[in-house]
């Protein structure tokens, strides 16, 4: 079985790496080359670039940083954000990204979905799937969270759109939790473990890390990784030291080397 | 064999990504060239077949290309990754399209069940078959992690020298003949893939330098 992955989360606006709570207030963390080798180094086993504006102002990504990217590291890593068709698909993916993880443009056009299986194969087809608890308990989809001013219910269903997203060949989800994002209160494991039991695919559980024993239970909830961005930029928790509390749980982690 | 035959090609069938494998041969100190050429398919020292989508789509890319019988013809050390791997054996589940025949053995869906998501996604471990177990084989010793990410999976047989655990026992290196392949990627498996591209480097078909 695969070991449970842990996913660093950059943040890029402009080429930088950027970091805000609950998708607001950004300030600059550094450079993109140099963090993607710091979490390689660290024994991150993937990594999820999230171009945060080219989603919410509709603009594509800037491929340049995807190749300075992808020329360096040897572990696998997703662009999301901004990917609206297949050419632009085509495009990060010839940059030399692995997967595409795509959100807004997939609720606009589920249609896209379906290309871009048929075309690249569902294993590089992540469906990004922010989801928020209605006051009725009810969890809902939004999007085009990449800017508080543009964020809005998508008027779907979380559960039925993950559903309906992988039917049409995601092949992987990042659920977002969006009142936990930042919050580092621990993983909606309630939420994950209902999204795991209704789709086939693997699925990345984000927002509200804050420990290693909030990865743990995600694990315990199904969830084939967990994606985190915070602790791990401000350096409050150490992936090999996560991995080993991990290892000493009885999960199955990639063993990291230290260097 | 012209001044121009290149020490190694990467088949290009004019989609998807194959820059980070080459971008990873290039990390190791190799000049790959992208071609979908066949004379220079044919003199390459080594040949590279990559390939993500879909079977049926590269199926017909290859035979639009002119390479249905070139790439099953080469005698080269020729290298297959993932969908590359799996486009090397007879006949896949997806798109139920015929494929290249040069290893013998079927390609097929990966039942999903509760525990075990398809695609199969992640770092797993490689047990390596005997004659090999506790000796290393490809650069690759028992117990490693490579990246895996595959709806699809070969048939085992005698062609796997390396295999990981996924309800059953899936090929994750086959080697028949001149042709060795990988179902994970080896330019996304850090150390451990960069470890087996490696001892693809050191394959020779006659005795000729890198």
């Amino acid at each position: 079985m695969p070991a449970f992955r842990i996913i660093p989360c950059l943040d890029v606006r402009a080429g930088r790496v950027v970091k805000g709570v609950q998708f607001a207030n950004h300030r600059d963390v550094g450079d993109i080359v140099e963090h993607a080798l710091y979490y390689r180094d660290h024994g991150a086993d993937e990594l999820v670039f999230y171009d945060i504006t080219a989603s919410a102002e509709r603009r594509g990504i800037d491929l340049a940083w995807v190749e300075r990217v992808a020329r360096v590291i040897d572990i696998p890593f997703a662009v999301a954000g901004g990917i609206a068709t297949r050419d632009a698909a085509a495009a990060v993916l010839d940059a030399g990204a692995d997967k595409l993880s795509i959100n807004s443009p997939a609720l606009a056009d589920p249609d896209l979905i379906d290309a871009l299986a048929r075309d690249f194969g569902s294993q590089c087809v992540v469906l990004g799937l922010d989801s928020f608890r209605d006051e009725d308990g009810t969890y809902r989809v939004k999007q085009y969270t990449g800017s508080e001013a543009t964020s809005r219910d998508a008027g779907r269903e979380s559960i039925a759109w993950a559903r309906e997203a992988t039917e049409r060949g995601a092949g992987e989800i990042v659920l977002n939790c969006m009142k936990r994002d930042g919050m580092q209160g621990g993983y909606d494991c309630e939420h994950i473990a209902a999204v795991v039991a209704a789709v086939d695919v693997p699925v990345i559980a984000s927002g509200g890390a804050g420990k290693a024993g909030h990865f743990a239970d995600a694990h315990a909830a199904g969830a084939s990784g967990g994606l985190a961005a915070s602790i791990f930029h401000d350096r409050r928790v150490a992936i090999p030291d996560l991995k080993q509390d991990l290892a000493a749980r009885g999960i199955e982690i990639r063993p990291y080397d230290r260097p | 064999m012209g001044a121009s035959a290149p020490d190694m090609a990467i088949l290009d069938l004019g989609y998807g990504n194959i820059a980070s494998i080459a971008l990873a041969f290039e990390r190791l100190g190799c000049d790959p060239v992208r071609t979908a050429d066949p004379a220079t398919l044919r003199s390459a020292r080594r040949v590279v077949v990559p390939g993500v989508g879909a079977a049926g789509f590269a199926m017909t890319r290859i035979a639009a290309l002119g390479l249905r019988d070139v790439i099953p013809a080469l005698t080269q050390p020729v290298l297959g990754i993932c969908l590359g791997m799996q486009l090397l054996f007879e006949h896949s589940e997806e798109d139920d399209v015929a494929m290249l025949g040069m290893i013998p053995g079927r390609v097929r869906r990966i039942a999903a069940a509760p525990g075990r998501p398809v695609p199969h996604m992640g770092w797993s471990q490689l047990t390596l078959r005997t004659p090999f177990s506790g000796t290393g084989v490809a650069g690759l010793a028992d117990g490693d992690y490579a990246y895996f990410a595959h709806s699809f999976a070969c048939d085992d047989g005698p062609a796997s020298i390396a295999v990981t655990d996924y309800g059953s026992a899936i090929p994750a290196v086959v080697e028949h003949g001149n042709v060795i392949a990988a179902q994970f990627h080896p330019e996304r498996s850090g150390a451990v893939g960069a470890a087996f591209l490696t001892s693809f480097l050191a394959r020779t078909s006659e005795p000729m330098p890198c």
